[in-house]
This record gives C-alpha cells, structure tokens and sequence, in this order.
C-alpha cells in the first residue's frame, strides 16, 4: 500500500477528555493522522465524534489532553490557532451566516482587501465561483444570501471554504449529508485528489459502505470513547457495524 | 418541462406587461423595492401634511423651503445616532442609553465650555468648540466600550447594561450641574447646531451638491469598471443612466430647497451692519444653504456606508448578527467586535450631544430625552431587522427623515403632544408589520 505509516504524524491527538456538565463527551482519546491519509472517524449518534473534532478546530477547548502538529506540541484555544495551524473544518451545521452571499462566507474572516484596505468584492466573488464550480457546476446563487440556497448549496459553500484556504489538514463533519449522488460523487473524487497532494483528512459519515471505500483507515467512538481504530484492510463492514453497535473490537478480543 | 409562458400568452397580458416594466426597471436599475417604498412613504406624508394644512387651514406649511430645512436640521442627531444603532441591531443587541448620553455628553460639554475650559485658554477661545466637542465624543465613546464590555466580557444582556445606562447617564446629566442649565455656548460651538449663521450659505451648497454629484457619477463609472474586470454581469446602459440622473436629480434638488430658504430680516440686517454692506430697498436675499449639522449627519452617512459595506469590520458585524457561532468558527472575536460596536455607538451619541446642544444653544439635563426611542425607530423603519444580520445606513436615516417629518408635520398642523405620541407609536408598529409583510414576500 502506498500508505505506509511511517514518519511524523501530520496531526497526533493524545488522551483528549471534554466534559459538559458531567456528561464526558470525549473519554481519553488518543488518534493520528498521517500525510496522505484520510481517517474515518464513526460512532452512533451522540458518540462524541464532532465533540472530538470540534476540540481540535479550536471551537471547543479540551479540558485534559495535548495535541501534536508535525511532532510539535500546538496549543489550540481558539478556531483562529486552528486556521494558522492550516486546519480547515467544515462543521455539521455548516457555520455559515445566512444573511451573507457565498463569497462573503467563503472568505468570513479572511476577506480579500485592496491596496488601501477595503473589501474586495470582486476579487472574492472571482475567486467564489472558480472554486465552487469545481464542486458543484450547476451553482449559481453567488449574489443571494446563502439562507436562499438548497441544503446541498449551503453545503458546497462550507466544503468551498475549508477547501480554498490551502489546508494541510482538513476535518470533514458529515461533508455530504444533504448531497445529490452526483455531489456525493464530485466530494468523494475531490477527496481523493486532495489525498493525493499529500493533505490529512479527518472524515465523519454514518455511511459505512462509503467510509470503507474513502478512508485508509476507521476510528469507531461510543460514549465518547475510542473502541477502535482499524486499517480499512484488515476489517470488514459487519466489524465496523458490530464495534458501533455493541461498543467492542472483534479484532482487540480476537 | 415546458418553456414557462410568456406575456404575451398571458390572458391577463395588460397588466402582467406593467408588472414587468416595474420589474425591468427595479432589475435594470437595481433599485431594491425598500427604498422606493421608503420614498413612497415619506412623499405620502409630506403631501399629506402639506394638503390637510392647505385645506383645513388654508395654508401648507409642510413643502416650504423654511420647514424642509428645519426638517434636515432636525433630523441631524437622530440621524447620526441612527446609523449607529444600524450596526448594534444587526448585531442582536439594542441600546437603550443613547438619548440619555446625549444629555450626559451635553451636559458635560457645557459644563467645559462655560466653567473648566475658560479657566485656562480664557472665554471665546478660537479652539473651543474643537476641544469641547472631542471632550464630548471621546466621552460618549468611553460609556459605550464601558456599556459594551459589560455585555461582551460579563454577558449581561444589552437590554439590561443599556437600561441601566439609561437611568443612570440621565441621573448623572442632572446631577452634574444640579440640574440647572447652561446658557448660552461659545459662539463657534453654537454653528455645529445650525440657526442662520451655522450654514453654508449659497455658494457653499452648490459646491457641496456639485462634488456629491461628481462621486456619484465616479461611483457608477466604478462600479461598472469593476465588473467589466471580474467579466460579472453589468447593469445596462439605461439603468446606470436612470440612477445617475435621478441621484443628481435630487441632489441638485436639494441644494435649489436649501438655497431657496432666505435668512430672516433681523439677521440680514445684523449681518449688513457688522460687514458694511447696505440693504437694499427690497432687502437683501441670503440663503440658508445646508446647515451644518446636516453635512456632519450626511459626512457620518458616508462613513457609515463606507464601514458597513467596504470594510472587514462591517462584514464582521453583519457575519456576527447571520450566525454568532459561525462567525466565531471563522476566527472574528466576537466580544472585541461587540465592544468596539458600542463604542462607536457612544461616540455617534457623543456627537449628537454636540449637535444637538449646539443647536438649542444651550445644555440641559433634559437633553436627548426619549432620543433612543427615536432612534431605534428610525433604524427600524428603515428596514433594520430586529432579528439580526439585516440593515442598511442609508435606510436609518431615511427612516430618521420619515419619523421626523411625522412630528413635525403633526406640529405643524396643531396636534397635541398626547396625539402625536400616538401616532408616532402607532406607526412604528405598523411599520414593522409592513416591513414582516415585505420580508416574506421577498422570500
Ligand atoms: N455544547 C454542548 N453542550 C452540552 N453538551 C454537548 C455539547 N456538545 C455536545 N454535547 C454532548 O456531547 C455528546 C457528544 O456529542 P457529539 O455532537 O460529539 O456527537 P456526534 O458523535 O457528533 O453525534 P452525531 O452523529 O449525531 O453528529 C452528546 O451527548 C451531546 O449531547
Ligand atoms: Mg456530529
């Protein structure tokens, strides 16, 4: 396999814990991820798997536990030391404020400027429609607030966004939840490539059959614990179903 | 799927075909539907004001030159507090303080000019209204990060801190000077607040109206060349012309309103004695010209517009009102912005301390009273949703320029203050139910 987990980690996760108000989303958990790989991460709903991932885009702070980014430990207090860490995250929820068109939410927090430090509208909706029409070529509300657009619109923004910005790593949170097959089709190629250019991706889907064909590797979470973290290659789908289900690794009991 | 039909195969085809004439020019000219109904709005009551007056009282008064210039002079602080308030709405919050900092900053900025200041650069100082009035804004400017630290960094609700800020800022504005009033303010002062002498006279307006017609033009022209570079779709030639000529159009209409106004007799003859000049038999015609504290309300509208549209902060603020979590999730410090909001909120009210007690020409505690009212009515009206992440500039000081011209049409024509209260309440309601009604045919 090409994949041959040797060398530094791009991202190293150890024993992160969150709890929220003594419910412990994120038990001890420990996961890596290597240049070129693309990790799925599964688990029945409310296993903690967006918790965990949220803990490294900086949107929540890990009450216990440290991260390594190319072998050097990185603090992440904020979404912002998650960006210059090149980290992109496309969230469940997308994150996207509604009353703004595709561009502006494209570039939220990272707009384009002139010379003279005013927006640059132009440019940005330039940019906007290059990158989207890599996604989705059918997408054409660039002008219309985003809250106008259909589910898997809305979608392509947020998978534009995380895209554009160059990311090393990029977190996927259910990426194609609301996508025709065709998108599905089109996310699942541009992950691929994106594989191919050496960037790490951490990908959430309740779609096993899908998981086990995108990522190299799997990483089952229940109760917010890591039941498993498998090569695709070594397990099969029944496996995975049975670790999510009942919460054991065939393969640790074997 | 079939071709959608055309009108022509419409069998209501007469009136589908006005429709769509409405619809080509509100397309062509990118006029949005707001703005024509907000005009729509305020033509209604000038006309309605200026014929009940002609009719019952056989004289109106409300489409004078004297009473449109009044009007903008009127409009001035709640217009600048307006835009301002634009910008904490959109963000979900509200500030209830903003009249009672007119009077505190009011207050204060008398108490220097007549009682601190003098002490030290002497009365009548040439510098003084300069000094006086950075006192003023820079003081508003503090109770407002004051106001929005409490909200961003204690998380108490804005309604609360600016509640609160209400009745205590209002307390302070009396205790100050113990409630007594300062009177008169430095003469140069005084002109931010307008009155004959705090105006730009004739010359001045043409010149002022000219320059504003060259930035609109050079803004179309802009405009247009910047989306030729990107290759975007362009408004057509007709459209780009239609909003020009109308945009001049009334520009130069405002400046022929404002010039039209003569100063008084008493003043002429005042202004005559102290420059030499003799009056003639048929006495001498001296416009008015824009008044100050309008082209500082017009200058706030620029920069407003400016910040709100071109500027990462004005993207920032209106990313924070769409979605608080999302635009946390991209990085903008939400807590810092909401600060930096109020603060600039301050110092607009700080500012319309100025104007206003400028043009009262003197400083009471009462100063600003039931502004904030005023204010998020102007905001509102003018199309500023209170939901968050909706609102426009040029819209809160239409909408200053519509509640305004309610009252004083309503003044004008004699109705009692307990009425026009009503009427100012009522309308507020009913403009924000026109306004839902809007919202969601738009959708
Ligand atoms: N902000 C929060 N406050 C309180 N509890 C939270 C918060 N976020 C997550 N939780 C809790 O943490 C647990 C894990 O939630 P999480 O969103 O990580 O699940 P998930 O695995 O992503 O599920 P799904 O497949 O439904 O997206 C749940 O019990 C949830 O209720
Ligand atoms: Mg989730």
């Amino acid at each position: 396999m090409t994949n041959e987990r040797t060398g530094t980690p791009l991202v190293e996760m150890r024993d992160i814990s969150i709890s929220f108000g003594g419910i412990r989303a994120v038990d001890g958990v420990s996961l890596d991820l290597y240049p070129g790989e693309v990790v799925g991460l599964l688990g029945h709903n409310g296993a903690g798997k967006s918790t965990l991932i949220k803990c490294l885009s900086g949107a929540y702070q890990a009450d216990s536990g440290k991260f390594y980014v190319d072998g050097q430990p990185a603090t992440i207090n904020s979404p912002r030391d998650s960006r210059d860490l090149n980290i992109e995250t496309i969230y469940q929820t997308l994150a996207l404020a509604d009353n703004l068109d595709a561009a502006s939410n494209l570039f939220l927090g990272r707009e384009i400027t002139t010379p003279l430090g005013f927006l640059d509208d132009g440019q940005m909706e330039a940019e906007t429609r290059k990158i989207i029409a890599r996604l989705n070529p059918n997408f054409k509300k660039f002008k219309e607030p985003v809250s106008a657009l259909s589910g898997g619109q809305r979608q392509s923004v947020a998978i534009a966004r995380a895209v554009y910005f160059n990311a090393r790593i990029l977190i996927m949170d259910e990426p194609t939840a609301a996508l025709g097959v065709h998108e599905t089709e089109m996310v699942a190629s541009l992950i691929k490539e994106l594989k191919n250019q050496g960037l790490g991706i951490f990908l959430i889907s309740h779609d096993t059959r899908e998981m086990m064909d995108l990522c190299d590797r799997v990483a089952v979470m229940k109760n917010g614990q890591l039941i498993g973290n498998e090569r695709v290659e070594d397990v099969t789908e029944d496996d995975i179903l049975s670790m999510i289900i009942m919460g054991k690794n065939p393969k640790a009991a074997a | 799927m079939t071709d959608t039909p055309d009108s022509s195969s419409d069998p209501h085809a007469p009136k589908a075909q006005n429709v769509n004439l409405l619809r080509k020019f509100l397309n062509g000219t990118e006029i949005d539907t707001r703005l024509l109904g907000m005009f729509g709005a305020l033509a209604l009551i000038w006309l309605g004001f200026h014929f009940y007056g002609l009719i019952f009282k056989g004289f109106g008064a409300m489409l004078t030159p004297r009473n449109l210039w009044n009007l903008s002079v009127q409009t001035s602080s709640i217009g600048i507090m307006a835009t301002g308030m634009v910008l904490v709405i959109v963000t979900r919050n509200i500030d209830l303080s903003v009249g009672a900092l007119v009077g505190v900053t009011g207050m204060t900025m008398g108490i220097l000019q007549a009682e601190i200041f003098p002490q030290y650069i002497g009365l009548g100082h040439p510098m003084m209204w300069v000094i006086t009035a950075i006192c003023g804004i820079a003081l508003g400017t503090l109770i407002g990060s004051f106001h929005g630290w409490l909200i961003a960094y204690r998380d108490i609700p804005a309604f609360i801190v600016t509640l609160g800020g209400l009745l205590v800022w209002r307390g302070t504005a009396f205790l100050a000077n113990n409630g007594k009033t300062i009177s008169p303010l430095d003469d140069t002062f005084k002109l931010l607040g307008g009155g004959p002498y705090g105006t730009i006279g004739a010359t001045g307006s043409w010149i002022v109206g000219l320059l504003a017609c060259a930035v609109v033009i050079f803004m179309l022209y802009n405009g247009r060349r910047k989306r030729s570079v990107h290759g975007f779709a362009k408004r057509p030639m007709w459209g780009e012309l239609t909003v020009g000529g109308l945009s001049c159009g009334m520009i130069i209409g405002a400046v022929l309103l404002v010039n039209a106004y003569p100063w008084p007799k008493g003043i002429v003859k005042q202004y005559a004695a102290a420059n030499d000049i003799t009056v003639p038999e048929g006495g001498l015609f001296i416009s008015h010209g824009f008044a100050i504290p309008v082209l500082i309300l017009l200058t706030v509208g620029i920069l407003m517009t400016i910040l709100v549209n071109r500027t990462r902060f004005g993207r920032n603020v209106f990313a924070i009102g769409g979605n608080p979590e999302a635009a946390a999730l991209a990085g903008i410090n939400v807590k810092w912005m909401t600060l930096k909001i109020f603060a600039l909120m301050g110092a607009l009210a700080g500012l319309a301390g100025v104007v206003a007690s400028a043009r009262l020409n003197s400083a009471t505690n009462a100063l600003g009273l039931l502004d904030e009212l005023y204010v998020i009515a102007a905001a509102v009206i003018g199309g500023t949703s209170l939901a968050g992440g909706v609102g426009t500039i040029y819209g809160a000081i239409l909408g200053a320029l519509v509640m305004q011209s309610l009252q004083s049409g309503m003044v004008l024509i004699g109705f009692d203050t307990s009425i026009q209260q009503i009427v100012v309440g009522s309308v507020l309601v009913f403009a924000v139910y026109l306004d839902n009604l809007y919202r969601k045919n738009a959708k």
